[in-house]
């Protein structure tokens, strides 16, 4: 019994995370910090994984000291629990793949203060137990990439012809005129734009046939 | 130590910062807040205030941090660690200050103040002054610049926010939507100033 209700309690989480309540076009959080390194698909990749690691772990490490850390200072603790992974995603980066860690610059820093990680933490790791609390970050951070991922790869398509540094067919040849303009930073938010817009409209629709 | 010619680039890298390397507009820093406080200009008056002073403070205390206490100790990879505590530090007493001193500016600003070090621009102005190796001067200058940079940015999304309240928008736009459609065409409009500093 408790078993199913485990269950159908995971796939709840999921289902928030990735859709219904999905941190970029629904929360609307921590876009700062990763949009900046969407103008190559790569580079998003590994913004990615760096982000679900750090949310994962960190949501799991401030419910297991949830009834340990005073609530005056938990937001400092929290704090310092992810300054904690991220310090670990940046030497790991710098050690094996400096020129990825070059290429990256201050934006690994910059998941101290990705409001998604706090936000997650402050919503659901303060008050539940760890493996919920773990999914829940994990989960977030899918949601997150995954829209990411569809802007990373629009703007190096349409901007460079390219994929992961590959040239594609069509989009590299002479037919195709490069949108310059999508690997600049306007790009960014256009790109962001419409995409929360098509995907507000298909969840309001959803909403407006349920009813 | 010649100082005249670091004045003149911590001039030259203010004005950058402000116009052709915004820090919101082409690094994408600080958004939260500019989406969430950009709906009346007053609003976003007092955060924007409170983020030039904030950002050139601790841009400053960073700088000497990293400079005389890190370094020598060879502990650089704790930066991210200490720039934070310095700026919820520099915060909270900033806060206190002010609040003794001066209620009436406490009223405007207070509430702004403790969601400033949540602000990835704050740190992420401090990041990219070490970066860029700057020296003490550059450095108060690129916090100054970037500080002015994102305060017109707030204020000039929140002019055309309030002119567009009125407006029919489409339900899935509303918003954040809008707001982002906005800030690219900001965005567009800052890459004109590119020029500006290129003959130099």
């Amino acid at each position: 019994m408790s078993a199913v209700r485990a269950e159908s309690e995971t796939r709840k989480t999921v289902v928030e995370a990735l859709w219904r309540n999905n941190p970029i076009f629904k929360q609307v959080l921590g876009i700062c910090s990763t949009l900046a390194v969407t103008n190559l698909v790569l580079n998003t990749i590994v913004m990615c994984v760096a982000l679900t690691f750090t949310l994962s772990l960190s949501a799991a490490t401030v419910s297991i000291l949830r009834k340990l850390t005073p609530r005056n200072i938990r937001m400092m603790v929290e704090t310092l629990i992810i300054a904690f992974y991220v310090i670990i995603v940046d030497v790991v980066l710098k050690a094996y793949w400096p020129d990825m860690s070059t290429n990256l610059g201050p934006y690994v820093g910059l998941i101290i203060t990705n409001c998604i990680v706090m936000g997650r933490c402050e919503a659901y790791g303060n008050t539940n137990p760890p493996v919920p609390a773990f999914l829940d970050g994990f989960f977030n951070a899918l949601g997150y990439s995954f829209v990411l991922l569809i802007i990373a790869t629009l703007r190096e398509l349409l901007g460079m012809g390219t994929l992961l540094g590959y040239p594609m067919p069509y989009f590299s040849g002479p037919y195709w005129d490069r949108w310059i303009m999508m690997v600049m930073p306007p790009g960014a938010f256009f790109m962001l734009a419409v995409l929360t817009w098509v995907l507000r409209s298909i969840q309001l629709a959803r909403e407006e046939k349920s009813k | 130590m010649n100082i005249a010619p670091q004045i003149w680039q911590a001039f030259v890298v203010c004005i950058s910062a402000v116009f052709t390397q915004n820090i919101l507009l082409s690094y994408f820093l600080g958004l939260c807040p500019f989406i969430g406080v950009s709906r009346e200009i007053k609003s976003a008056f007092g955060l924007g205030l409170a983020v030039i002073f904030v950002m050139t403070a601790t841009c400053m205390l960073n700088w000497l941090a990293y400079h005389y206490v890190l370094e020598p100790l060879g502990l650089e990879f704790f930066r991210f660690i200490l720039f934070i505590i310095i700026i919820a530090a520099f915060v909270q007493f900033v806060e206190m200050v002010i609040e003794r001193y001066s209620p009436a500016l406490y009223q405007r600003l207070g509430v702004f103040l403790p969601l400033i070090t949540v602000n990835c621009a704050i740190l992420g102005a401090s990041l990219f002054m070490l970066i860029r190796n700057y020296s003490l001067i550059v450095t108060i200058g690129y916090g100054l610049g970037s500080g002015i940079g994102w305060f017109v940015a707030i204020i000039a999304m929140a002019g055309i926010r309030q002119k567009l309240a009125n407006d029919r928008i489409p339900q899935g736009l509303q918003g954040p939507g809008i707001t982002l459609i906005i800030a690219g065409l900001m965005a567009l409009a800052f890459i004109g100033f590119t020029g500006v500093l290129q003959g130099r």
